[in-house]
């Protein structure tokens, strides 16, 4: 019980982090980030075998954010553990930052994979977790990758692929939060049901409710005990997850803070944050 | 045919709207006209002819290279697409689509490359292309336009709608400086030349033509007289101009916002040497790195892009 409290107070944090950073910053993508925040806080506060002291330590789980203009998201997560201090969040995408706005591998500690060009991330993922096999490690790789991101034939070579090896190390999760940049995925390219269409590529698929750390622990922790099948989670959320003004805001994939009710609204989501990580730390 | 703006510091509309809207004002007339985009329509401006014509947009998602092939299907099929990605997705992304189904099977595709080189801003490293013109300069028959403000792009959109075969149009999304009065006209292959000097022949293509024009007003003031080309198109190459114009020069110096290796700087400096020109030469451009994040302005300065920089450029090789 107090593990699923936990969770969901380091959800809350990281979801302030996030707005905080792109309020500070004036804009970026926040829909994408917020459908995120509840995986990172399971995957950080539960699963992951990291160490943020030692970034680099051999035998450690990786997180390939294919979905990387969500980097904000995992900055905070990042920020959260003690990878680096929390003050660096707000040089998001300042010249000479070592928090661009697509994940750089070669910037920041914690970061294993350069990402930003959709797609790409999926055969990385695929790559590190074969390399993991072939060391003998006993370590897993976490993909997320986006649902309109699928729309890029390279996930799906990457997908058959971690299906015929059996990478059960690597654990796909697809965050179907319905949108894409320009709008509805089903107006746009339909995936039609991902469940389905997963199993049919030979994937073991779970679907959970995104928002909810412990369903999100559960899937995790049962997909983690497979062996010999490839493994999926499709990620049932909302973009703009957590925030009632930004889940309903239409275009939610890069929001400007310029005008009056949009940050209205951001003052009071971080108020109504703050006040509800000062009650759980009391 | 061209004339100058008076006031060269004001800015035009902003580029991406001003291609669309081009675009959807040949399509009333031009039934074949067809605009592809991949999830990228409220950026690209293209949401504009989504609403003007929606029989003719197509959005294909985030998939670049079934664009490209669908746009070559759509060529076959008589029609004239015109598609859309950031810059470096609609070049290195979807290169042998392009290569293939579009240049070697003679296809018809326009593409609008959007935020080249530093207009990327805080998109960042994965979202620029410094050699885009590079590698369409490697495809038979492409054609390159780089335009410098919102008449010259005009004239592109046109131009590009009425003729066949893979046109490359890049262009910042955003506003930029203007250059010419509305009603100058440029034809692919022609390059303009855009102020007259005598010691030193600056050769430049897009957006940064502004930029050089003010390092020639500079460099004015201190003795040097700059001569500026605004190479419109950097394939093909207005190839005679340059020989015409070199001539008397002391100095002959590329300016582009893009590697030097491939660009506009490498294609002049194949006509001096393949034409056996002794002059003093220098590419001032992207110096083989990498993209990073930052504004657009940092990045300008971060890749020595500013009229600053060209003016050292050109002291020191004087
Ligand atoms: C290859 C490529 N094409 C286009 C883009 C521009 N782009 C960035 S995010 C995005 C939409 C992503 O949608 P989705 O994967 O559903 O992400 P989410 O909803 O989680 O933000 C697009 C088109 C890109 N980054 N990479
Ligand atoms: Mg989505």
């Amino acid at each position: 019980m107090n593990e699923i409290k936990n969770l969901k107070l380091l959800a809350a944090k990281i979801r302030l982090d996030v707005l905080e950073m792109l309020m500070h910053r004036g804009y970026g993508h926040l829909g994408g980030s917020m459908s995120i925040v509840e995986l990172f806080a399971v995957l950080y506060g539960k699963h992951l075998n990291v160490d943020p002291k030692n970034p680099n330590k051999e035998d450690r789980d990786m997180v390939v954010l294919s979905k990387g203009h969500a980097g904000p998201a995992w900055y905070s997560a990042l920020a959260e553990m003690g990878y680096f201090p929390k003050e660096v969040l707000l040089t998001l995408n300042d010249g000479g930052t070592i928090l661009p706005s697509h994940p750089d591998r070669n910037l920041t500690p914690g970061v294993d994979a350069t990402t930003g060009s959709l797609g790409q991330g999926t055969s990385i993922a695929a790559g590190i977790a074969t390399g993991q096999k072939f060391k003998g490690k006993n370590a897993y790789t976490y993909l997320i990758v986006g649902d309109g991101e699928l729309n890029e034939g390279q996930c799906w070579e990457a997908f058959m692929y971690i299906s015929q090896k059996k990478l059960n190390n690597c654990i796909v999760i697809i965050d179907d939060n319905k949108r894409q940049l320009d709008g509805y995925t089903k107006d746009i390219i339909n995936h039609y049901d991902l469940k389905t269409k997963m199993e049919s590529f030979g994937f073991k698929t779970v679907r959970v409710d995104g928002s909810d750390v412990k369903a999100i622990d559960s899937a995790i922790t049962e997909l983690k005990a497979v062996k010999d099948q490839a493994v999926c989670i499709v990620l049932d959320t909302i973009k703009g997850q957590g925030i009632k003004y930004f889940e309903d805001m239409f275009s939610n994939h890069s929001v400007k803070f310029n005008n009056e009710s949009i940050n209205q609204a951001a003052d009071e989501a971080v108020e109504k944050l703050k006040a509800y990580i000062a009650k759980e730390e009391a | 045919m061209f004339k100058l703006v008076e006031n060269r510091n004001e800015k035009g509309e902003q580029l991406s709207i001003v291609f669309c809207q081009t675009v959807s004002e040949l399509m009333n007339d031009d039934e074949k006209l067809v605009f592809i985009d991949s999830d990228l329509a409220s950026p690209s401006g293209s949401s504009l002819i989504e609403k003007a014509h929606p029989d003719r947009f197509i959005n294909v998602g985030i998939a670049e290279a079934n664009m490209v092939g669908v746009a070559s299907g759509l060529s076959i099929e008589g029609f004239k697409p015109f598609i859309h990605s950031f810059a470096p997705f609609a070049s290195r992304r979807v290169f042998d689509q392009i290569y293939l189904s579009g240049a070697y099977a003679k296809t018809t595709i326009n593409v609008y490359g959007s935020d080249p080189g530093f207009a990327v801003g805080p998109n960042g490293g994965t979202h620029t292309s410094f050699e885009d013109v590079a590698l369409y300069r490697t495809i038979p028959n492409a054609i390159i336009v780089d335009p410098a403000d919102v008449t010259q792009l005009k004239c592109a959109v046109r131009q590009a709608a009425s003729e066949e075969g893979i046109k490359y149009i890049r262009i910042n999304r955003k506003a930029v400086r203007n250059v010419y009065e509305p009603g100058s006209k440029f034809v692919f292959g022609k390059g303009t030349v855009v102020k007259e000097g005598s010691d030193v022949l600056v050769i430049t293509s897009g957006q940064i033509l502004s930029d050089a024009l003010d390092a020639a007003e500079e460099l004015e003031t201190k003795g040097v007289s700059v001569e500026v080309l605004d190479m419109y198109t950097i394939k093909p190459l207005d190839v005679d101009l340059i020989l015409s114009e070199v001539e008397g020069k002391k100095a002959v110096v590329t300016f582009e916002n893009h590697s030097i290796i491939g660009g506009l700087g490498s294609a002049v400096a194949e006509v001096l040497a393949e034409n056996n020109v002794n002059v003093l030469f220098k590419r001032h451009g992207v110096t083989d790195r990498f993209g990073q994040v930052g504004t657009a302005d940092f990045l300008q300065v971060e890749y020595n892009l500013t009229s600053k920089d060209l003016v050292k450029t050109i002291e020191s090789l004087l």
